[in-house]
């Protein structure tokens, strides 16, 4: 692949791109740190449902949405039925791997290539077990067809449990739900909730669709009664009106990715949902950290004044967050540690917080992002990359670690614990 | 002091990089802008293969006398390498991080002689 430069003399041409040699410094960090005796599970990763989109609409239900996709795909690709919207999310060809993934040499195999692919990368950054989410199905909330929403999410999580999830035990997900339509949310839960490999259902924040809807209830009690977590997957909309007034893609992405889910997170506390549905776990994906310092402060000081507005609560609002779950990629490493070490105490990162690498995307995060933070204790780094997430999604991890303990051993009872940070 | 073989010049011309190994570690060689650059194949972030990466002039903003934004282009005098992980980019002739000049990449003296480019441990 040729990718171009500010000038011809360094066009720059690579050839034969391997994961696992992309990503050969990632294998050398996780051999130094010895990652491979340490319990890694990936929360939020992604693979590319476009590369298999003629198979995945094939899935489709719907015969006459099925009918104009296929025909509309054939010249269109996958618009036919995805949202799309301006980014660059590879830099301008500065990070490679955008193109370079697409045109990886993998083995036929019974499988989709992306299982390969997820392997390879798995393995180089020593991570056990992926939850697996598309990527530019993180537009569909936009959709104004709600029904096509609903066609591609049931045909993509048809596809992805019958020939993805099957194909290796360290490869899960939180199953895409079609959020425009309450009740194709509740039957998707339903119908998926006990298939295998499936540890939990996911939300893709960027939409218009307040979780406070009376007709979601019935969905959040179904997921809690499956001991299911719900999550919230940040994406960006460059369209919003109040994101529309940046003009780079970094502001886009910096704020955006943050918004929405601060609005659901909000909205998810002040309504009282906490208080209806004690024992779902709910989880923010791909916002960072910063947020949430940020959204508890205003929200406490806001509370105190304004205790009527949001009567359901018996706590504070960062009382609550700090009983929610959270992702820790793009973890803002900034050059003050302190700031990032106080949020780690205020969302009771030992508990709440599971690792994520966001990979292939630009912004991804290796698990050393975790094991080098000189503040935490050995015993906290594993909890956050793997630990945390095996308790709250259940995992058996015996075929990876045979001497592992049941899940529960030894750590914290989340719903029960001292909540206030020291 | 240990100078190893990197490769001919004559198979090194402006743009053209190449990579050696010594004592477990990647060391990136590249010729930009006339002279030879040496760099620890790790990127200060979270230890990409950064002299892998694509090498593109600075972009810098064009604004008029009255400060109004007339666009961008590219520097005719600053080269950048990038480290293909996640982007950041670094003064090929300095090492320094273009976004935050408290990182740098690590840098090796480089010697060409008789046809031949070293780089010196």
């Amino acid at each position: 692949m040729q990718y171009r430069s500010s000038t011809p003399e360094f066009d720059r041409t690579i050839e034969g791109f391997q994961t696992g040699e992309h990503l050969a410094n990632a294998r050398r960090q996780a051999d130094a740190r010895k990652l491979d005796d340490v319990l890694i599970i990936d929360v939020d990763c992604h693979h590319y449902e476009t590369d298999n989109f003629a198979e995945i609409l094939e899935y489709i239900e719907d015969p006459v949405i099925k009918q104009v996709a296929v025909n509309t795909f054939a010249y269109k690709g996958s618009a036919a039925v995805l949202m799309d919207q301006p980014g660059y999310q590879d830099v301008g060809g500065r990070v490679s791997r955008y193109l370079e993934r697409k045109h990886e040499s993998i083995p036929k195999s019974a499988h989709p290539r992306e299982v390969e692919q997820t392997l390879r990368w798995m393995n180089a950054l020593s991570v056990d077990y992926a939850c697996l989410f598309p990527t530019p199905m993180l537009f569909m909330g936009l959709h104004p067809q709600a029904e096509v929403e609903v066609a591609m999410a049931r045909a993509y999580n048809r596809w992805l449990t019958d020939k993805v999830l099957p194909s290796n035990p360290r490869l899960r997900s939180m199953l895409y739900l079609p959020f425009n339509d309450p009740e194709a949310t509740y039957q998707m839960v339903k119908e998926y909730g006990h298939k295998a490999g499936v540890i939990g259902f996911m939300v893709v924040s960027t939409r218009y669709k307040p979780v406070y809807d009376n007709a979601f209830m019935k969905t959040y009690a179904l997921l809690e009664e499956l001991g299911l977590p719900l999550s919230f997957h940040a994406s960006y909309h460059w369209n919003d009106q109040l994101v529309s007034m940046t003009n780079r893609f970094i502001t886009a992405h910096a704020l955006g990715f943050t918004f929405f889910n601060a609005v659901h997170c909000a909205n998810w506390i002040v309504n009282g949902l906490p208080e209806r549905f004690p024992k779902l776990k709910v989880i923010w994906i791909e916002s960072g950290l910063a947020w949430i310092p940020w959204l508890m402060q205003r929200l406490d000081n806001d509370y105190r004044m304004r205790t009527s507005e949001a009567p359901a609560l018996k706590k504070l609002p960062s009382e609550y967050m700090r009983d929610m779950f959270y992702t820790t990629q793009p973890m803002e490493m900034v050059n003050n540690h302190e700031a990032l070490e106080l949020t780690f105490k205020m969302i009771n990162a030992d508990t709440q917080l599971l690792y994520s690498s966001d990979y292939p995307h630009w912004d991804m995060d290796l698990p050393s992002t975790i094991w080098d933070l000189p503040f935490l204790s050995e015993q906290s780094k594993r909890n956050i990359l793997g630990l945390n997430a095996r308790r709250i999604f259940n995992v058996d991890v015996s075929d990876r670690f045979p001497g592992a303990k049941a899940a529960a051993d030894g750590m914290v009872d989340t719903f029960n614990q001292e909540v206030a940070p020291p | 002091m240990t100078e190893i073989f990197v490769a001919r010049s004559a198979d090194m011309p402006e743009g053209a990089r190449n990579t050696v190994e010594s004592e477990g570690r990647q060391i990136g060689v590249v010729r930009a802008k006339g002279k030879l650059h040496a760099f620890l194949n790790i990127c200060p972030h979270q230890g990409g293969p950064v002299c892998d990466g694509l090498l593109i002039h600075r972009v810098e903003e064009v604004i008029a006398a009255d400060k109004t934004y007339q666009g961008m282009r590219f520097s005719e005098t600053d080269l950048h390498i990038v480290c293909p992980w996640h982007g950041w980019e670094f003064n090929v002739e300095t090492g320094r991080c273009a976004g935050d000049g408290k990182h740098g990449l690590k840098r090796f003296q480089t010697v060409e002689r008789d046809g031949a480019i070293y780089v010196v441990i």
